[in-house]
């Protein structure tokens, strides 16, 4: 298959996360990964090897984390987002986030969580806002499910739903990178499926970091995987290769189900 | 034989239980017909609505009882105390949830807890000796001689500034309800999940918007019940109120000048209540009392349990 061209749009330099004394991810001289404009990069692993703790590196998650420490780089368009100075809130906003479980705001409308993101931007003008929802929640495959009931609130929706109106959410602020962590973890199937079409639709227009445990999934939608290991990043390649000619025998052990 | 046993020992302890909890519903139905009972002389001679709303309230000459200048006191005191207190608390318990240092928190909580557990008197004490003379010297006398030269007309409202009175008792009782509504406040922020705090942090909110958004909406019910468990103890709270609330049932109340309020008035003249009626009297204003806390509290309790139900759904 012949790609375009790709280059990089996020790239992590070293990158070591630490739990007070304990290291969550970046054993071995750290992580150094990059992440390409518009293509879908998923991160695989067992549990507990460090997934998480590097996504939420990405968008500076770590600072509301008290015990947590962040060395080495990330470079967002080349540009340190832990430099001096750099404010973690505008990172976020140009970093999205999509959490294991839905996270949508119980008290407020459908509408209303949607708009939440562009509201903390000063987007007031109704239309506009009308206008930015319904794109966003068409977007997120959401649209024809709620369209009549824009104005109820968001926790009479089912799981899946939920969990693509937090996409929603996230799709409102246009960000350029759309950071997920399991997704579809806590989902059934089928409204799992219809995140993984989407998934395919988003990336003409963000880059995706998606976390997975499942490794099928990993290869249906990514077109990279990262594996890890005990906290370490083992390898990196295009997902096809990964998965047919991993380099690494701890990947090739891990893709054939020897653990994990 | 062990079964048996074993199975015949819970059932006891099954009964045991159910007959204390019993116990207690039947103490408080009790206390309400007693009360009841109490005050039927004066129910029965005035009418409940005459008596509630009754504004002669003469022991010795007229020997006519009418509890609304208490009534109205109690309501003035404890709202005007709950408004001045819930912002301030609200801000401490939000300081101390999110924004303060570990350290600093600790000592906000240990201050709250510490100021939730003087006893009234010390706070009426404290009324007596420092606040009544400072607001007399320093407030209500310089605001009084300025009224008097520039608005004469607000000095009907303003009344004699002796010091003891309604402006003291609302400021004393202020103070004691502020642990209560911020406690409340800051176990419902607490407990809201951290899934949602990171949700709003994720789309770049500010700390502040977090606390808008994520934090405010689900915490919103724990933080009114709160403020009802705070209005419950103003509404009941007797010896500091009155001890500087300078025991007055003369309407119109003013500012400065002395009020009286349903706890004072029975705590005052109890003692002294000699004939039957006044006594009865006394027992009814009681009776009134119940009532009124039984619904402030079962307001509280009935936002708690929503509130609980609505954190436990989102968890
Ligand atoms: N807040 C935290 N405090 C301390 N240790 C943590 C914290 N979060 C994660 N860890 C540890 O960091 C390591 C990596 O965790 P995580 O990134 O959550 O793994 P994954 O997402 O791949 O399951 C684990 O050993 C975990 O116990
Ligand atoms: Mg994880």
């Amino acid at each position: 298959m012949v790609q375009e061209a790709v280059d990089v749009h996020m790239e992590s330099r070293n990158l070591v996360v630490r739990y007070g004394n304990r290291v969550g991810v970046g054993v071995g001289g750290g992580v150094s990964l990059p992440l390409y404009r518009h293509r879908i990069t998923a991160l695989i692993g067992p549990s507990g090897c460090g997934k998480t703790t590097f996504l939420r590196a990405l968008n500076r998650m770590h600072d509301l984390t008290p015990t947590a420490r962040v060395e080495g780089e990330v470079l967002l368009d080349g540009e340190n987002i832990y430099a001096p100075g750099v404010d973690p809130v505008l990172v976020r906003r140009r970093v999205g986030m999509v959490f294991q479980k839905p996270t949508a705001f119980p008290t407020m409308s459908i509408y209303d969580n949607v708009a939440a993101g562009l509201k903390l931007v000063g987007i007031r003008d109704r239309k506009r806002l009308d206008e930015a929802v319904e794109r966003a929640l068409k977007g997120a495959a959401l649209w024809d499910e709620v369209k009549d009931r824009l104005r109820a609130p968001a926790s009479g929706l089912s799981g899946g739903q939920q969990q693509r109106l937090t996409i929603a959410r996230a799709l409102a602020v246009e960000p350029e990178v759309l950071l997920m962590d399991e997704p579809t973890a806590s989902l059934d199937p089928i409204s799992t499926q219809a995140i993984e079409d989407l998934l395919l639709t988003l990336k003409e227009q963000v880059t995706v970091v998606i976390v997975t445990h499942n490794m099928q999934q990993a290869a249906r939608v990514s077109d990279f995987t990262a594996f890890f290991l005990n906290g370490e990043m083992v390898e990196f390649g295009p997902t096809e290769l990964l998965f047919t000619k991993p380099k690494d025998p701890r990947t090739e052990a891990y893709i054939s189900g020897r653990f994990g | 034989m062990r079964r048996l046993y074993s199975h015949f020992g819970d059932r006891l302890f099954a009964f045991f239980l159910l007959l204390l909890a019993l116990g207690v519903v039947a103490l408080a139905l009790l206390m309400a017909y007693e009360l009841y009972r109490g005050g039927s002389l004066a129910l029965g001679r005035f009418g409940l609505l005459g008596f509630a709303l009754g504004r002669e309230w003469d022991p010795v000459v007229q020997k006519a009882f009418g509890a609304w200048p208490y009534i109205l006191g109690t309501f003035i005191v404890s709202f005007s105390a709950l408004f001045l207190s819930f912002f301030p608390a609200l801000a401490a318990a939000i300081f101390a949830a999110e924004y303060a240092p570990r350290w600093l928190a600790q000592i906000i909580n240990f201050l709250l807890d510490l100021m939730a557990a003087v006893p009234s008197v010390v706070y009426g004490l404290w009324g007596i000796f420092v606040l009544a003379p400072w607001l007399r010297d320093k407030v209500q006398l310089p605001l009084y001689m300025w009224a008097a030269e520039h608005l004469p007309g607000l000095l009907p409202l303003l009344g004699v500034p002796t010091g003891y009175g309604l402006m003291t008792a609302v400021l004393i009782l202020a103070s004691m309800i502020v642990p209560y509504t911020a406690a409340l406040a800051r176990d419902a922020i607490a407990l809201v999940p951290k899934e949602h705090r990171e949700a709003a942090y994720a789309l770049g909110a500010t700390r502040w918007e977090v606390m808008r958004l994520a934090i405010l909406p689900l915490a919103r019910g724990g933080i009114i019940a709160g403020a009802f468990l705070a209005l419950a103890r103003a509404v009941g709270e007797t010896m500091a109120v009155t001890m500087v609330i300078g025991n007055s049932h003369k309407l119109p109340y003013t500012l400065f000048g002395g009020a009286a309020t349903m706890p004072s008035v029975i705590a005052n003249e109890f003692t002294e209540a000699v004939e039957d009626l006044h006594l009865s009297a006394l027992i009814a204003v009681g009776f009134l009392l119940f009532l009124v806390s039984m619904l402030v509290n079962s307001t509280a309790a009935y936002v708690l349990r929503r509130q609980e139900r609505l954190v436990k759904g989102v968890l």
